[in-house]
Formats: C-alpha cells, structure tokens, sequence
C-alpha cells in the first residue's frame, strides 16, 4: 500500500503501461447494455414478485403546517394499498436526528414525522396502489389542508450575514486596492441553477426475510444504507442499496429523497416489492438546486496589469432547514497572485428549498464572476487577456504559499489559444460583422480542486482466470466501469476482456462513490492497491508450489503481463495457477488511504477555454459557433470518456452563460420553472463545433494513478469564457447571468 | 393476458411490438411509455419527465417517431411499435448503437434509447424528404447538414451532454452532408 508521496511517484503497472490500457480510448464498459436500453435503472430492476406503485404528494405551500388531510377517497379508490401523512404516518420508525452508533453516516430521517412544512413541495402525503394509473388517481384525491405562515420567499443579499470562521485575508487588502493605479469593483449575479439529471430519482425497495434490498439512483451507497438503518430501526447489515446505472447525478444524487425511505417502509408494511419515482416537477421542488449568488470582485493592479489587491466576496443563500454554503469565492485563493487578498462569503437562510451541491459547488458559479473581471481588466489595460493571467500567474498557492503539485494553467492558455486561432481575435468589441451576425471570441482560466478520499476494494481471480473487481463505488455516467476496469487489467497484466467489474452494492468494499470530482482517483487507487496485494498473493502461491513453473522464483521477481504470471522464462496463466492451488478462487481486499503528505501540495485540476459566439443584431440572440478547452488533469486513463466529461462540463458551461436559471416565486416560495420547457438546459441545436483535449501530465503527488479529477473542471470558467465572447462580439458586458437576449438588446447598433 | 386492476376501465388492444404481436387488456389511462415499461417489460424506453419535453421515451410507432408519454396506450390498437430494444441487442448492436457506443455518445446512458430511436427516425424522415426549421430549400431533397441533424434532435435532452458525440455517431451512419 502507497504510504509515503515516494510510494505514488515510484513506477508502478498504471505508470509503465505496459499493454497501453491505461489512456486507450476503450469503449464503455456497460455501454452495451445503454444503448440497448437493458441497463436496468432503479426503477426497472426485477422485482421477486410484482411491485406495488407509490406515489408522492409534495406541499402546496412553503411555510407553515398541514392542518388536516382528506384520505377518506383515496382510501377507497380502487387499488389502493396504503395511504400515509404526518396524520397517519409509517409506524416503526426513529425519531428524527437519532443514531444507533457514533460512527454512523447518516441519521434518521422519518417521513411525516411532523405536520410542519420548510419548503414549497416538501412531500406531505403518500399514496401506494396496484398500479401506477391508480396510484397517481388516489393522489389526486388527497386534500391536504394547510395553515400558512408567512415566509421569506426573497434572495436579498443585504440580509445575509458572514459565514462565522470563513473569510480568509493576506496582507492588506483594503489599503492595497486604495493604493492602486488601476482598479476594478464589479458585482456579479448568477441565478438558481437546477441539476436536470435525465432520470428522475427512484427507488425499488423489497425485504427478503429481515434485510431490505433497495435500489435506488443515488451518487453515494454508505450514507442511503446508514439513513435507512436508522429510521427504519435495524442493523446496517440488513440493509444492502444497489445502485448499478445511475442516470445522471451531477451533485443532486449525492442526497437522497423520500422515495428511499418511503418505498423501503411500505415495502415492509405490505410484504411486497414496492417501486417509486419522484415526477420531473418534484426533481425541481423537492430534491436539491445550485442557490443563486451576488458576487463582488475588485481587483487592483498596476498599469503592468500586476495584482496588487483581489478580493472576491459572494453572498449566497440556503433553506432555513438546511444549511449549505455555496463557497464560490474558494476557488480563487489558489488561482492569481496578488499580495493582498480578500475572500469570503455571506449567507441568508431563506424559506426556499433546499440548496446543496451542483457540478463544481464553488467554482461553476464563482468563475463566472472573477473570469469576467479579468477580462474586463486586461481590456482596461490594454492587454490580451491570456497575457494579463500570465502575469498573474503565481509561482506557489498564493496564500498558503504551499507548492504545486503539477500546474499547466499557463501551458493550457498558450496551446489552447494556438490551437482556437486566438491570434485572429480583435481585441475591440463589435468590429466583427458576419450578416446579421456580429461575431466575438473570449478565453477563460478553469480551476478545480483535486481530491483523494479513503477507498477499498476487492478483487477475486476465478478458476478460469477472470480477474472480477468489486467496489462500493458509484457510476453516474463519468465511466467509472471502464476505469476500474482498465485499472485492473493493467496492474493484473490482463486483457480487458478478462476483467469483470461489479459495483453499485453497500455490500461491496466500501468507495467513496461519485462527486467533487473525486471518484476516478479514490476508487480508483483502491482498485490499484487491492491489485498489487493480488499480486503479491499470487507470486506467493505461485513460487511456493512445486507444480508451479515458477516454483522456488523469487517473489519479487515474479511479474504479470500478457495475462501469464512469469519469472525469467517461465510462466503460466492465471487460470492455470488458480485452477490447481485455489478451484473455488482467490479474492483478496486493499485499500487507499490519502498520504497526508500529499496534502502539502497545492493541488488542482486545470485548463482553459476559447469561445466564438455570434450575437444577432436583430434579436439579440447568442449562439455558440464553436468552443475548445485544453486542459490538465494528470495522467488520463481512457482519453475517451475522459474528453466526454469535459466536453459536458464545458456544455454545462454554455448553459449557465446563456440560458440556464431558475428563480423563486416571491408570492408562494415556490421555484418558478418546474420543467425542462421552463429552465432552459441546452439542446443539440445549441451546441456547436465544441471540442476539449489534455495536455500530457502526470500528477505524482495525487495519487499513486498520477491522476486528477475530470468530472467538474470542464464547467469551471466555461460560462465566463462565452460570457467574455459576447462581449467581445458587441461590447455588451452583461454581469447578470444568464445572458438572454433582452439583456443584450440595448448594447447592439441601431438598426436603420 | 395480463389482467387489470379491479375497478379501472380497460380497453383490449393489439400491439405488434419489435416484430411480435402482443395483447394488451389495458386501463384506459396506461400511456404507451408505461405500457412498454410496466406491462410489456421494456424498459429500454426511459421516462425523464413524463411530459413530452426530453424525448427519453421515444419510440417509432409505424416508423415515426414520437414522445411514448404523450400518447395513450389504448390509441395505438394495431400499430406497430418499435423500441430500442427491437433496433438491437447488445450481442446484436444495430449500426446507430454501434455508433454510439464508438462515438462515447452518452455517460449515464439515460436519454440514449430515446435519441438511438430518434435518430433512426430523423434518418428516415430525410430520406422521405421532410424538412426541419434547419432545411434552406423545402421542396428540394434533404441533405443531413450538422444544423439539420442538430435541429432534428433537438428534443432529445442530454444532461450529460454528449451533443457532439451524438453528431459524430450519427453523421457515422449518415454519411457525409456533401
């Protein structure tokens, strides 16, 4: 096991790569499975017997209290078999917030355990029934009576107060930004943003005896398995979640709904498989959104375009109920130089939904704030505005002063701009006419926190040689089955199609799961450790038998390539060794635990995006025309999937800038786009000519891969590139996200 | 033959699905969507929002396209149906799946039957000759530009974005614009 930051730079299988798995662009590994549309989703699993439908009614207020509900017509509306409310609730469960041992993940959570509402589509109501059809007809003839108190349903950034303990300062801001020649003070608003993942959240629940099998599309497995023992009152090991195909996640998977806790308790009352979805509608209201921000960045520079002072403030907002911080001034403290710095954040606790974490929680949002500012400053002093990051570009963290472990922000700017044609940009806004179309190109610097959280894993090798890896671990469509799987095979010297990979069960080898970028690189490094303890086990056997043609090598000698374990000029084949010494298999377990030296290292995944927008002078309507990133993000193990998480990242990106926003209702607190025809996610005929690639890296101080997260840097900066695009195209300078057209009209020639 | 719920008011109907005829005692509200997913146990239609805006469950209902959660079950009494599942299996991948899964053209894999079937469907509209919101000239033959293609799967939604992969994966099997 990797112990020391030595241990992750010494040559390993992943970094020799011997048979060149490791980076191929290797299809996926369940991809056969979803284009055939036979990878069962958490609500499409087999159910031992037929499945009872359950449905949820979500509240038609935000504040205040279900004051009495009218059941007596769904009781009695054909197969029905269950109806529950704060009135008549689930029996058998804990109180809310209790936990069974010190170390458990997840407290309990009962439904209706109280007739109190938070939030504007807090379920308040359950119906379950023989059918879907009869399931939804009984729900919509539940009267559930309200008493309303009023609420705060307005995001006012003068309301909010700092987050206690969080702003961090380096020299003298305040003086600094007096002091200097040239100064910027800009404020920037992003709006709610919501996840859209393409599957609402689900769940299929059934007992078999005293455990509870529930399948469920959620990011993490621990925190669902512990949630559920503790409401439900029983021991986590009778509790197994799978979540094998996860349609989508993107931060909103990374909590779970009630559809967990209310399919898992029905299933119990009713002896039967019971089967729940949340409707897009409650995907909106009742799950998790991106809270809106007011960002403040001043910059003050010389006329050399030297940060002197950088202060990057954001007021952001949660429900009452649950706190979150939408920490969108964090990313800053690590990406320019400057001498004096400011950076905090201000909350308010509103009575709207729940906020919580969204691709890239920070620097989607933040970015679009101080990636703007510097262009606005490079254009003040006369610069381009790569040359003005160049300038800016610190030698260590700024603040910590701790050093990079690998850093190619620079080298992502100067090859992404050679590569885009950045050279042919006008740096005047509004010279660049094509019809109607006035056409413009921005760049943008993307950051993003690189992560390494405990893992295990266990890998077996079957009689007939086939390596089969188990984890705990999550796939959300970042392709965590096809890394696992090319980990495998060349830390085993195995080909491909020797490796069976299982993940999606609480009752494998605990992984992290999918979020913060964080999944490839902690489950991952598991897979490897457990892979070289299998190693070992082997050359053990091997040289210890005397029916062994590698009886009697010396163990560290003994290699695996080719799928043969060798020493010198013998061999033989897995299945061979394993049939003889061990016919009903060898499976061993390892794990990864971050080095903490590992941490001393200023570590980020990187890149840079280059944008053409055309902006039409008529409507005012931007299109993307086309967009490339160039990134750096360590070792890239399957060029493939990892240039699909970017690309979709940097979509994400041109969704923020130009469409996506969701706000509340100040009448109701409810959330005023409840559909994909309201919020605006983009759609094919948005995205044009968008292309990402890596630099070559290597990040020895990461992890024993040398790899960095994907999943989320392709976001970061993505929107403030389009939004520095537009500008460029006509000079309209919108700091209010996203950028419709309505906002850009004023700024665009008249027409004759 | 399946047998409703006590109570509801059904309707029998034939459906001939992927090449095989099934018989359906259906209630009245089923929409096709769940028909195929709850009664016929095909899943590989997907429900994303239950509302005609994703296009996750489209399928081919005698060779066109449509939302399957727009439509209700009992409309389609003797209409052939076509899923992701009868354009291929996974030992079996039909060209466009092959496409896909070259091209990387999903991650989660959630919306991807429904574009596989909208795109199958978008291919054959160009070759009836039907023009998009993208076509120049509507009275002359289709040629499937990038715009065309990109218009035509405009309603199919992909979170995860894999809007260029698709292209690349379909422009594979529709061959150059030129």
């Amino acid at each position: 096991m990797s112990t020391t930051l030595e241990d992750y730079a010494a040559p390993n299988p992943i970094s020799r790569n011997r048979s060149g798995i490791i980076g191929r662009a290797v299809d996926r590994y369940e991809g056969p499975l979803k284009v055939t549309g036979t990878a069962p989703y958490a609500y499409e699993v087999a159910t031992p017997a037929p499945p009872i439908y359950g449905v949820v009614i979500g509240a038609e207020i935000a504040t205040g209290r279900v004051s009495g509900v009218d059941d007596a017509a769904a009781r009695a509306s054909p197969g029905v078999h269950l109806v529950w409310h704060a009135f008549d609730p689930p029996s058998g469960q804990a109180e809310t917030g209790a936990r069974s041992y010190v170390g458990s993940q997840a407290a309990a959570k009962p439904v209706f355990a109280t007739p109190d509402i938070a939030f504007f589509g807090q379920p308040v109501a359950f119906v379950a029934a023989d059918t879907l059809e009869n399931a939804q007809a009984a729900a919509d003839l539940i009267r559930v009576r309200y008493e309303a108190t009023p609420g705060e349903f307005v995001f006012d950034p003068a309301k909010a107060e700092p987050v206690p303990n969080d702003e961090a300062r380096t020299g003298d801001f305040e003086a600094a930004f007096e002091r200097a020649p040239v100064q910027l003070d800009l404020t920037y608003t992003t709006p709610i943003q919501n996840h859209c993942q393409m599957e609402p959240c689900a769940t299929t629940a059934w007992w078999e005896g005293d455990e509870l099998v529930v399948h469920t599309s959620v990011q993490m497995l621990k925190p669902p398995q512990h949630l559920l023992a503790e409401t439900l009152q029983i021991h986590r090991s009778k509790v197994r979640v799978l979540s094998r195909y996860i349609g989508g996640g993107f931060g909103g998977k990374g909590s779970t709904y009630e559809d967990l806790e209310l399919a898992a308790l029905a299933a119990r009352d009713l002896q039967a498989p019971v089967k729940i979805a949340l409707t897009r509608q409650q995907m909106f209201l009742a799950t998790v959104h991106r809270p809106a921000t007011v960002q403040r960045v001043r910059l003050g520079a010389d006329r050399a375009g030297r940060l002197s002072a950088f202060a990057l403030q954001a007021t952001t907002h949660c429900a009452k109920h649950s706190p979150f911080i939408e920490r969108a001034a964090n990313f800053s403290r690590a990406l320019y130089a400057a001498p004096n710095r400011l950076t905090g954040h201000f909350l308010q606790r509103v009575d709207f939904p729940v906020a919580s974490a969204m691709r890239a929680p920070g620097e989607a949002s933040g970015m679009l704030s101080l990636e703007c500012a510097m262009d606005e400053l490079a254009e003040l002093l006369g610069l381009d505005p790569i040359e003005l990051r160049i300038r800016n570009e610190p030698d260590a963290h700024p603040e910590t002063g701790a050093p990079h472990s690998a850093r190619q922000l620079v080298e992502c700017m100067t090859d992404g701009a050679k590569r885009f044609g950045w050279d042919k940009r006008n740096p005047r806004p509004g010279q660049v006419r094509n019809g109607e179309w006035l056409v413009g190109m921005g760049m943008a610097a993307a950051i993003r926190g690189n992560f390494l959280l405990p893992a295990k894993a266990a890998i077996r090798v079957e009689s007939d040689g086939r390596v089969i890896v188990r984890q705990g671990m999550t796939d959300i469509g970042t392709g965590s089955y096809t890394i696992i799987a090319q980990i495998t095979a060349e830390t085993m010297g195995v080909p491909l199609e020797q490796v069976v990979v299982e993940i999606g069960d609480s009752g494998f080898a605990p992984a992290p799961g999918s979020g913060g970028q964080f999944g490839a690189a902690s489950a991952g490094s598991a897979v490897y450790e457990t892979g070289m303890v299998m190693r070992k086990t082997l050359a053990g056997m091997a040289a210890g038998d005397p029916a062994s043609p590698l009886y009697g090598a010396p163990v560290e000698e003994i290699d695996f390539r080719d799928g043969l374990i060798t020493a010198s000029n013998k061999s033989e084949t897995l299945a061979s060794l394993v049939s003889r010494l061990a016919p009903a298999g060898v499976e061993v377990e390892g794990d990864s635990m971050p080095v903490a030296a590992s941490r001393s290292f200023s570590q980020h995944a990187y890149g840079a995006h280059f944008v053409e927008v055309g902006v039409n002078i008529v409507s005012g309507e931007v299109r993307l025309r086309r967009m490339l990133g160039a990134f750096a993000c360590g070792r890239i193990l399957n060029a493939k999937t990892a240039r699909s998480q970017i690309t979709g990242g940097m979509i994400w990106g041109v969704g923020a800038a130009l469409s996506e926003s969701n706000a509340i209702d100040p009448r109701y607190g409810s959330l005023i786009n409840q559909d994909l025809g309201g919020y605006l996610a983009p759609v094919h005929a948005d995205i044009v000519d968008l292309d990402a690639y890596f630099l070559p890296e290597v990040d020895d101080k990461a992890n024993p891969l040398g790899i960095k997260g994907v999943g989320e840097v392709g976001i970061c900066g993505a929107g403030a590139a389009v939004a520095n695009a537009v500008y460029n195209a006509c000079g309209a300078r919108i700091r209010d996200y996203p950028i419709t057209p309505d906002k850009v009209l004023p700024f665009l020639p008249e027409l004759v | 033959m399946a047998t409703p719920p006590a109570g509801a008011p059904s309707v029998s109907i034939r459906l001939t699905v992927n090449g095989t005829s099934r018989a359906l005692d259906l209630d009245v509200r089923t929409t096709l969507l769940d028909a195929l997913r709850e009664r016929l146990n095909l899943k590989g239609a997907k429900k994303g929002c239950d509302h005609g805006q994703c296009g996750a469950c489209t399928v081919l209902v005698n060779g066109l396209r449509i939302n399957a959660c727009l439509s209700l079950a009992v409309m389609h009494d003797g209409d052939e149906v076509t899923t992701i599942e009868g354009i291929g299996l996974p030992d079996n991948l039909a060209p466009l799946q092959r496409a896909f899964l070259d091209r990387d053209a999903f991650q989660c894999g959630y919306c991807t039957p429904g574009q596989i079937c909208s795109a199958a469907g978008l291919l054959d509209e160009a070759v009836r000759g039907w023009p998009s919101a993208a076509t120049g000239d509507l009275t002359a033959p289709v040629t499937l530009t990038d715009a065309e293609i990109r218009e035509r799967m405009s309603g199919n939604i992909c979170r995860c974005s894999a809007y260029p992969q698709i292209l690349d994966a379909i422009r594979d099997v529709a061959g150059p614009a030129s």
